[in-house]
């Protein structure tokens, strides 16, 4: 009897389709389909929640609170000051140059990296592919170089004594120094230490480590332009500065309002590069992020006023964002 | 001129602006990697010295041994990688969950979810550093890692979600049904069929978060006050408090701050740029 086992194991089994039965889509795990993305959920909305918007919430609050050492240390209950935090900043002369410097330094950089990283990116779609290649890993270094370690590259360069960019100025010719500048040494020439030059070396270095995002995505959005429109502009003798104006820049709007506005967001709240070029010292070269954590944080802490002043930027931040916002749900096809 | 003659005076024209490009970019890098190696009397002077003709490892030695603020560097490398790992791995975990779930269905809710991921990734820092500087001080996290770690997951996780649901996205659904027909459960199907697939997008989303968490400053700057808790950030920016600037020892560090994250970007290349111009610009 060797044969019952092999029928039993060839012959049963596999002509019986009992265990190919859909499972009901209904039931998984106990749970209904409908809560399903909801469950998914509940781990990053618990996240945004509790480490974002509540956070969020606590700052406006403090923002009209009084919120010294003693009320850190909890031995007293944070005082209600009304709007005494904001009407301090009638006549604070800090706070108008933190936000005259914040906005300037913004309309300033943004539109320097948009144009920069424009072209470059319109350079990299000419170039052959070798050396487009060479290119792109050329930038991402700049891309890569941590905000620290730009603002720590940036005052080396720019240093009074032993940096390039001093040495290089004391290249130009006397004359052509002294008719430009009023001056042929530049050994010694404290970048570091006015307001309107730290922010000239600011916006340098920001711009430097900004180009290459806007590079790339610019590159990729022309990859996805047909090459036919080109071909058609070519034939018809269009200049290279019409075809972009009448084909590159309609086609990628939508990328450029993004870029534009991811670029606002970020250059109004740059801190680390600003926090080492220029310390926590010089009061006068403060923007809104370094002026509301010093203040927040220097001794004696007043949490409440830079609570106040970082409520300002949110709220900057917050108008802008709802033009981004805006963009991207026009894009949204899904 | 010829046409010819003009098209190849265009291609030069062209790979000299290449080439300037690479120049300007790379220079300010190239520069604090040469100082790193350059000895003293090289770094100190008013003249142009393009490459360290006396090649020395002794400030790499001196930031290793002595350090700053009392500590080898390697203690603020361990430090920050910690606290860049650990975000990671709680977020990456927070963020497939999330990305399959805005990715894989259409339920009420969902649109407004899409804005707020845009909207919490304005907030600066700044105004969140107040208000967990206070709760972490409440809860015993300052001074902690953990507490910097959970500060990270906040920051990378909108952006995370963000970028990670285009990837989810990308993978046909099709693939699931089969899975399902033949009898997966939805636990296996999301683990054998879904995982694996988007498993490089969760490389690529988590390397972003790494790298985000890495060279953050202004949350380790106020919710750590220990020396031995210090990350790189911090660390390097202690430098400029001490008398008399070292940039030789400066240049080292920050040289080591930079080599993990330009790997990163030279590995992943290709897909960091589709992936955040995707994240970022298609939507």
């Amino acid at each position: 009897m060797t044969n019952t086992s092999t029928l039993s194991r060839g012959g049963g089994r596999s002509s019986d389709p009992g265990p190919r039965r859909p499972r009901p889509p209904r039931k998984a795990g106990g749970l209904p389909a409908w809560s399903i993305p909801y469950v998914l959920l509940i781990p990053g909305l618990l996240v945004i929640g509790a480490l974002l918007l509540y956070p969020l919430i606590q700052m406006a609050i403090i923002a009209f609170q009084k919120v010294g050492l003693v009320q850190i240390s909890g031995k007293k209950p944070a005082t209600w000051v009304g709007l005494d935090n904001f009407t301090s900043f009638v006549d604070n002369d800090i706070f108008w140059s933190s936000l005259r410097n914040t906005v300037v330094f913004a309309v300033i950089a943004v539109p320097l990296t948009l144009v920069l990283g424009t072209a470059v990116g319109v350079l990299l779609h000419r170039l052959g592919k070798k050396m487009s290649l060479f290119v792109i890993i050329g930038i991402m270094f700049a891309w890569a170089v941590p905000p620290v370690a730009q603002g720590v590259i940036w005052r080396w360069l720019f240093d009074a004594e032993a940096g390039i960019v001093n040495w290089a100025l004391n290249l130009l010719p006397d004359w052509l120094s002294t008719a430009l500048f009023g001056r042929a040494d530049w050994t010694g020439e404290p970048w570091l230490n006015d307001a309107w030059s730290i922010y000239m070396v600011l916006v340098i270095c920001v711009v430097w480590a900004g180009f290459p995002f806007v590079a790339v995505s610019v590159l990729a959005g022309l990859k996805g332009v047909p090459a036919e429109l080109y071909e058609a502009a070519r034939v018809d003798g269009a200049a290279p500065w019409r075809t972009f104006w009448k084909i590159t820049f309609p086609l990628l709007k939508p990328v450029f309002a993004v870029l534009t506005v991811l670029s606002i967001i970020w250059d109004f709240k740059v801190f680390s590069q600003l926090y080492v070029l220029a310390g926590t010292s010089n009061r006068e070269a403060y923007n809104l992020s370094m002026y509301a954590v010093t203040e927040a944080f220097k001794a004696p802490p007043k949490m409440g006023s830079g609570a106040a002043i970082a409520l300002v930027l949110t709220v900057i931040l917050l108008i802008v964002t709802a033009a981004y916002i805006r963009q991207m749900f026009k894009q949204e096809d899904t | 001129m010829t046409p010819l003659a003009r098209k190849r005076l265009d291609k030069v024209t062209l790979n000299t602006l290449g080439v300037l490009v690479f120049v300007v970019a790379t220079f300010p890098v190239y520069w604090m990697v040469s100082t790193a190696f350059k000895a003293n009397d090289q770094i100190f002077t008013t003249d142009f010295i393009p490459f360290p003709t006396h090649f020395t490892f002794e400030h790499v030695q001196r930031v290793l041994s002595e350090g700053v603020a009392g500590h080898s560097i390697w203690l603020y490398m361990r430090n920050s990688a910690i606290v860049a790992l650990g975000t990671i791995l709680i977020g990456a975990v927070f963020a497939l969950l999330s990305a399959t779930a805005v990715a894989r269905f259409r339920f009420k809710g969902r649109t407004p979810f899409l804005a707020l991921l845009l909207v919490v990734q304005m907030i600066p820092a700044e105004a969140l550093v107040i208000p967990l500087f206070l709760s972490v001080k409440r809860l015993g996290l300052y001074d902690q890692l953990l507490g910097l770690i959970v500060t990270q997951v906040a920051l990378t996780l909108p952006f995370g979600i963000w970028m990670l649901r285009t990837f989810v996205a990308a993978v046909p659904k099709s693939l699931e049904e089969a899975a399902w027909i033949d009898g997966a459960g939805r636990f296996t199907t999301f683990w054998k069929v879904l995982f694996p697939l988007v498993a490089p997008g969760l490389v690529a989303t988590s390397i972003f978060s790494f790298i985000t968490a890495w060279n953050e400053l202004i949350m380790s700057l106020y919710l750590i006050s220990d020396p031995t808790k210090y990350t790189m950030p911090v660390a390097l920016q202690y430098f400029f408090g001490q008398k008399g600037t070292d940039w030789g020892a400066i240049m080292a560090s920050s040289t080591m701050m930079t080599i993990p994250v330009v790997i990163f970007f030279l590995v992943v290349q290709r897909r960091m740029v589709s992936g955040l111009v995707a994240g970022a610009v298609k939507g």
